[in-house]
């Protein structure tokens, strides 16, 4: 189903690309060894060299390097054996250097893809542009103190990877997915944490739109600041909207940096093309080239972890899952690691079907992640057994699971202690029913017009049992009785 | 005594505190005596008496026992762009006030680690941009040169001026420059001493204050070659924080200075033949062709067809470089802050202030040639051309071991001359800037005394890592120039 916007002359098409910031996993910045911890005490993360101090000199972080080509690998892109660290020049007070290192005309990494799983099933495949390393900046606080701003340069020098897409992109949701489905493959890899609220992950959106039907591309935005899954979303689709009305008003749009305002949903500009920075790139002289052999990218390519495609692809072939089941568990690398685990010894269908709907509802509620789970694996699979073998029914194992959740107990306790075992014996069964019957002839009477009415006798026992009851069990001893009343 | 012990060269020194004849702290206070008493050449920009005698105590404690390296108990100047930690460090700028450096510049951790003693930082031109030393915001350095029929002072070339004339003047027995276009040589050249200027590479540049990384190389100054050789020895080396050094063992250049030169093939470039060239300088070249050829060694003419562009790529290639290495000194987080209403004028104002002319003249002419319309014309171009001209070299020395060339267009200049032509000053690198920018190792050693009785240098350029033979030729031309006039602003003085 395509996306189009209806203005007043037509429909209109979004066209957008992203440019996603995304923090290198690394113990070490990019050019220094200063550690890369998030949250420590301002400036207590940085080298002279992250300071921009006079004579200090950078040296590549080989295991940056890595990360990248590994993400590079990760996106089915081509990885270049010769890159080049070159200097964008600019200044401001949070960028000590009076330059950022980042790579320009030969990047690390050139073309990939990555494939979105849409609703219904269908997949879109948007081309990856580019890869390529740079370092961070530090951070302003402009409002800290009276009459002055403050600096923390602990994110100076920070290994970034700006992954940018082609203008594949064409709607909000599909930002959305494309973001998701990048921030699973980084964190599948381990590259980058894909923390969106402590900025290891950022966005910017360029935004063009087109008359459907039209061929080429109009002026593109782009939009800076776009920080959080919700705001892609609803920044592409205010700034479509604002260009349509700019169209549709006989105005033209202008090539422009625009800032996103998560407070008032909308974009504003941040710079025209005239005021946009001259940033005099030029090769960094203290930097060779990063040169690859063919055994190192080898290396890297040995020790992939199984993405996310070819994951739920494997639960689809090997479990027999649905595709829509597949793609929630490998979402996570986790929680398809948890699934894997669970499925090892316990039926595969079920184990999926808990793992999404059980223990991602608690998980969910109790804000905890999937590392979080108090109910482990073997725990998850355990439970199972009790309900294949009858010793629980579908209602038990609920409550025993809820109990597992608060209590990180092992069902076998749960069941023991709270004497939960399913009543299978019917000797304790059959008094009840058989007064059941006697103190409801109403009932047997409905029943006898409309053999339904089983169920209410069924609740009435499952209630005077505790739930302990197995329905079917009763049932079997049940309709005889009532066909014999 | 005092005067003999600052008269002594570094191997000498050397030999006599290794045989216990004189001590450390001996000769470092006739050194310090030296400074003090020459304090109105401006050839320091910090003395550091008491770290020199410290230093010296400890290596006497060191010496005693028959320790020590290679450098053990030898006072030197310290160029004042190398990073010194806990000494104030400059780079001859207003910018850098106050700055102390927490650090250590590898080249100088190396040297004291080696046992030299420290007696301060030499004055430079201001971000080693210069050739007369006279762009230094601590004041111009006078050379201990003067003509001889007068008594007026001369710049010691630069931008390595302090170092140069303090070597000259005897009051360090060593000192450390930096080249990047010649300015160690250009200034060995006019204050009559030995200056080497390493391959690209072969002295680390971490904790030096750059000027344009692709060219600025680390060397020697000292009074003969084998003193260079010597010292060079205890610079140079790999480094893992230089990205750009180069991971070689390092030779034994003292012993290549005893090499004998017969048989090794000399190159004469004829673009270096100028128009207009003092016949002078040309004497003095030819003077070194004619030694070069009694010791045995087989004078060839080569061609070096690019040469002409080398000067123009230079002023392309090291402004751009620097425009983007100087940005760093924006008031922000050390050095000179001058406030401003905002932002803006805050950097206006602290580097309008804390920047002399020269350096916003390269500052701005880098930023301009780096800029969007005009990157592949200038930078671009002078890339390509750089290659052309370092491929000219390694063609010629496929044929030949060594290249020798004057030093410098002229001799030392007084202070005034060529001022308000930046054009005219540029000029005074145009022999040694092509094998700046090619990465060679070269060298300048006093070929001799012009008529108004000022030093002459002649310069050798050597194939890439072959210091060895650049040392053996160097030595060669030593011995026979026998150059040993001590300045007359010394002798006036003494």
């Amino acid at each position: 189903m395509t996306y189009t916007i209806k203005g007043a002359t037509g429909e209109w098409e979004v066209v957008c690309g992203l440019e996603v910031h995304a923090q290198v996993t690394s113990e070490a910045k990019l050019f220094s060894g200063a550690a890369t911890v998030y949250g420590g005490a301002p400036n207590s993360q940085v080298s002279p060299i992250d300071a921009g101090m006079p004579g200090m000199l950078p040296v590549v972080n080989r295991e940056c390097v890595a990360q990248a080509v590994r993400t590079g690998l990760g996106l089915e892109a081509e990885i270049n054996k010769v890159s080049v660290f070159e200097r964008k020049n600019y200044f401001y007070p949070d960028l000590p250097q009076g330059y950022q290192i980042s790579q320009y005309q030969h990047p690390i990494v050139g073309k990939g893809e990555i494939h979105l799983d849409l609703e219904g099933g269908d997949t879109k495949t948007v081309g990856i542009t580019r890869l390529h390393l740079e370092q961070d900046a530090g951070k302003s606080m402009h409002d800290a103190q009276d009459g002055a701003s403050l600096i923390d340069l602990n994110r100076s020098g920070v290994a970034l990877m700006e992954i940018v897409s082609e203008p594949d992109i064409r709607s909000p949701d599909e930002a959305v997915l494309y973001m998701r489905k990048l921030r699973t493959i980084l964190r599948y890899l381990g590259t980058c944490d894909g923390n969106m609220e402590e900025g290891s992950l950022r966005c910017d959106a360029n935004v063009s739109v087109r008359q459907v039907g039209e061929d080429g591309f109009r002026t593109r935005c782009e939009i800076k600041n776009v920080n959080s899954m919700r705001f892609v979303a609803r920044a592409i689709e205010y700034e479509a909207k604002r260009q349509i009305e700019l169209y549709e008003q006989g105005g033209d749009v202008e090539q422009e940096t625009r800032l996103f305002d998560s407070n008032k949903g909308e974009t504003r500009s941040m710079r025209s093309k005239e005021e946009a920075h001259d940033y005099r790139y030029f090769p960094d002289p203290d930097l060779l080239p990063v040169e690859l052999t063919d055994d190192e990218i080898e290396g890297w390519r040995a020790g992939l972890p199984e993405l996310p495609d070819a994951k739920k692809q494997r639960f689809i072939d090997d479990f027999g899952l649905g595709a829509y089941d597949a793609g929630v568990l490998v979402a996570e690398r986790a929680t398809a690691d948890y699934f894997e685990a669970v499925a090892a010894k316990a039926e595969p269908k079920a184990a999926a079907n808990w793992c999404i709907n059980e223990l991602g509802g608690l998980l969910n509620k109790a804000g905890k992640g999937i590392e979080q789970s108090p109910i482990a694996p073997d725990q998850l699979a355990a439970l199972l057994a009790l309900l294949k073998d009858g010793t629980l029914s579908g209602k038990l194992a609920k409550d025993v699971f809820a109990l597992m959740f608060e209590t990180g107990d092992d069902p076998q306790k749960i069941v023991k202690d709270r004497a939960l075992e399913q009543v299978t014996d019917m000797s304790s069964i059959e008094p009840i029913i058989d007064q059941l019957i006697k103190d409801n002839p109403g009932q047997v009477e409905t029943y006898k017009k409309n053999p339904k009415v089983i169920g209410w006798f069924t609740g009435q026992v499952m209630k005077a049992t505790g739930g302990k009851a197995n329905p079917q069990a009763v049932q079997q001893v049940l309709k005889p009785k009532l066909d014999a009343a | 005594m005092t005067a003999s012990l600052t008269d002594l060269t570094l191997k000498d020194a050397r030999a006599k505190l290794r045989a216990r004849e004189i001590s450390s702290t001996e000769l470092t206070q006739a050194y310090l005596d030296a400074v003090a008493r020459y304090r109105d050449w401006n050839a320091f920009i910090t003395e550091t008496p008491e770290k020199a005698l410290a230093m010296a105590d400890a290596s006497d404690r060191k010496l005693a026992v028959g320790e020590g390296g290679p450098m053990e108990g030898l006072p030197i100047g310290m160029k004042d762009l190398f990073c010194t930690a806990g000494t104030r460090t400059t780079a001859g700028s207003h910018i850098l006030d106050g700055f102390t450096p927490p650090y250590e510049s590898t080249v100088s951790g190396k040297l004291w680690a080696a046992g030299a003693v420290c007696l301060g930082k030499t004055n430079m031109d201001e971000f080693a941009m210069g050739s007369s030393n006279i762009t230094s915001y601590r004041g111009p350095v006078a050379s201990p040169w003067t003509k001889r029929a007068e008594n007026k002072p001369l710049v010691p070339g630069g931008s390595s001026g302090g170092s140069a004339a303090a070597v000259a003047g005897r009051l360090c027995v060593a000192a450390t420059g930096t080249d990047t276009g010649g300015s160690i040589r250009q200034p060995a050249a006019f204050a009559g001493i030995c200056g080497v200027k390493p391959t690209y590479g072969r002295c680390s540049r971490f904790g030096i204050v750059a000027f344009a990384s692709s060219l600025d190389q680390a060397g020697a100054m000292a009074r003969t070659v084998e003193d260079c050789a010597i010292m060079l020895e205890a610079m140079a080396g790999f480094d893992p924080h230089d990205s750009t050094s180069a991971d070689l063992p390092v030779p034994d250049w003292t012993a290549a200075c005893a090499k004998p030169v017969r048989g090794l093939k000399i190159g004469i470039p004829k673009e270096y033949r100028v128009e207009g060239m003092d016949p002078e300088i040309d004497a003095v070249w030819q003077g070194g062709i004619d030694w070069l050829k009694a010791e045995g060694c087989e004078i060839k003419d080569i061609s070096l067809p690019h040469t002409k562009y080398a000067l123009p790529t230079y002023y392309i290639i090291a402004p751009a470089e620097a425009s983007s290495n100087l940005a760093r000194y924006d008031g922000m987080r050390y050095g000179l802050r001058v406030p401003g209403r905002n932002l803006v004028e805050t950097y206006g104002k602290t580097r309008g202030e804390g920047f002399g002319v020269e350096v916003q003249r390269r500052v701005l002419i880098g930023t301009y040639v780096l800029s969007a319309g005009y990157y592949d014309a200038y930078y671009l171009k002078a890339q390509k051309v750089r290659r052309l001209i370092s491929d000219d070299f390694l063609k010629a020395f496929e044929d030949v071991d060594l290249i020798l060339t004057p030093t410098a267009p002229s001799a030392a200049f007084r202070e005034g001359d060529k001022m308000d032509d930046p054009v005219a000053m540029y000029l005074n690198d145009v022999f040694t800037v092509p094998s700046s920018l090619a990465g060679l190792p070269a060298m300048s050693v006093p070929g001799g005394l012009n008529g108004d009785g000022l030093p002459l240098g002649l310069h050798l350029i050597g194939k890439p890592w072959d210091e060895a033979t650049v040392f053996a030729g160097a030595a060669a031309l030593e011995r026979a120039a026998d150059f040993d006039v001590v300045p007359y602003g010394l002798e006036r003085a003494a």
